[in-house]
């Protein structure tokens, strides 16, 4: 696993508390991991501070898994 | 709408929860107070250099078993963050409440017949300081997406409301430190006109942290004489008092129809007689110099419970150990009481846990309904020598056994507000 798919399935227990083992690169936010709207905010906020990244609004409404996240995370980072 | 409303119901008390200074757990909470003990202490949860005020009563951290506060065991953690510590002490309160009155409606009827109704003097004071403290840092995009739902004072009867599915009215009280009496006085009507059969109702308050230490200490309204003695700090009527002492907490209660609770089979702590308010129209924070306000706030109370003064055998008071309020408020209780002042026992329990603030009259509502299930009028501690003579015996530091058919709790809040609960035995 890379260290971004690690610190984001950490972060995303951390605010969801979920268990990790349901914290897949396939879940969903809303559908798997229990999260409303406000949470998803939340969790791209926490995104942004842990790896310094600015994920503007539209692009955050399109993190919808653990997988988009990870990549669009990579992708900033380039 | 109200050309149809029918006669007023019977409401009874049916579940009891306590979030406080001395614990959490009604039993426990209340045998530590008969016993005397006391839960003011130096306040270790942030510096206090800057404060000329250094104690508090904290709800104490520990295991639920041995009556302290560990959120883990009552909210999860995700949901945690979406509440100021007000709401998460209001739910730990609730909970007790609810799991004691045995209420779970297992129908849609019986939800849309639950409502609540749980108010706070200040709400999530310490969720907004933070806040805005990003913002000051030019960090004003990291504002939580959780800070206005997790600030807003009827939060907290939302939260109950959606952990239990209770669909009936979902209310909130704000009235400062009369906030717990209104709560209670006004949930108990909306059961007596038939708005729901059941309310679980009550206040919360987290007010002690570093911006609300702050503003009570600039409103001159906390006592610093005892800054090395904090168990001495809170004495109502004694000449050496200097100002109340910060508390928070949370008490909520369960209110219901009385035929519903007994068609239910339900224990039954007490019933809610009367219910009085009032308003001084006077000053902010000082209250009337006559104590007028408090006078007629009692004496409607009465009224609407339709006994005499002499029938009531145990006041809690406000008594919040404030050089002013303590005897302008004993005063209005002589006058009322008149020559039945004798033989009344009136104490105040903030000697022992502070002053709630928003949580104080649910807390000490509860306190009044147990001097009557009991026989026990709790103590004022520290009251060594009274700034003043009364006939009222105001229970000096140790509990004394009474036989209490009927109790009254009294709150005044800043703003000149008023309210006071007349309970009764269980019928």
């Amino acid at each position: 696993m890379s260290e971004t798919a690690e610190k984001v399935k950490k972060i995303v227990v951390e605010h969801l508390g979920v268990d990790e083992a349901k914290v897949t690169e396939d879940a969903s936010f809303i559908d798997d991991l229990g999260a409303d709207s406000l949470d998803t905010v939340e969790l791209v906020m926490a995104f942004e501070e842990a790896f310094g990244v600015e994920i503007p609004d539209d692009a955050a409404e399109k993190i919808t898994t653990v997988k988009d996240a990870i990549a669009y995370i990579d992708g900033q980072k380039g | 709408m109200f050309a149809q409303a029918a006669a007023p119901r019977r409401v009874v008390v049916t579940g009891m929860g306590i979030a406080s200074p001395l614990g959490l757990g009604v039993e426990r909470v209340w045998k530590r107070l008969i016993e005397g003990q006391s839960g003011i202490a130096a306040i270790q949860s942030f510096d206090v250099k800057d404060l000329p005020a250094k104690i508090a009563g904290q709800v104490p951290v520990g295991t639920r078993a041995e009556g302290g506060l560990d959120l883990a065991e009552w909210i999860p953690v995700k949901d945690q963050k979406k509440m100021d510590r007000f709401i998460q002490l209001a739910v730990v309160a609730a909970v007790e409440a609810v799991e004691d009155s045995g209420w779970m409606p297992e129908d849609e009827e019986g939800r849309c017949a639950t409502g609540v109704m749980i108010g706070s003097g200040i709400g999530g004071l310490t969720t907004i300081y933070e806040s805005s403290q990003l913002i000051a840092q030019g960090k004003g995009k990291r504002v939580s997406p959780f800070f206005i739902p997790s600030a807003l004072i009827n939060l907290a009867s939302g939260h109950v409301s959606i952990r239990y599915g209770f669909k009936g009215p979902n209310h909130a009280v704000v009235t400062a430190c009369a906030t717990g009496v209104h709560a209670l006085g006004d949930a108990a009507r909306l059961i007596a006109f038939g708005d729901a059969d059941v309310m679980v109702a009550g206040g919360a308050e987290a007010a002690v942290s570093e911006i609300g230490m702050a503003g009570f200490c600039a409103s001159r309204a906390l006592s610093t004489a005892y800054n090395d003695t904090p168990t001495e700090a809170s004495r109502p009527w004694d000449e050496g008092r200097d100002g109340f002492v910060m508390g928070e907490g949370a008490g909520v209660v369960v209110l219901e129809e009385y035929e519903h609770a007994k068609k239910r089979g339900a224990k039954i702590y007490a019933e809610v007689i009367g219910y009085g308010m009032s308003g001084d129209a006077h000053h902010i924070t000082a209250p009337s110099d006559t104590g007028d306000g408090a006078f007629r706030s009692m004496r409607a109370a009465l009224k609407s419970a339709g006994v005499t003064p002499g029938e009531v055998q145990y006041v809690n008071a406000h008594g919040t150990s404030t050089p002013l309020g303590d005897d302008l408020e004993l005063g209005a209780v002589e006058r009322l009481w008149g020559d039945d002042a004798r033989g009344l026992a009136m104490s105040s329990t903030k000697s022992a846990i502070g002053h709630l603030l928003g949580a104080a009259g649910a807390v000490e509502g509860i306190f009044s309904i147990l001097a009557i299930r009991d026989g026990i009028a709790p103590p004022t501690l520290n009251l060594e020598k009274p700034s003043k003579d009364s006939p009222i015996d105001r229970v000096a530091k140790v509990a004394q056994e009474r036989k209490i058919d009927v109790a009254l709790s009294n709150s005044f809040g800043f703003g000149g507000t008023n309210a006071s609960i007349v309970f009764r035995a269980a019928p």
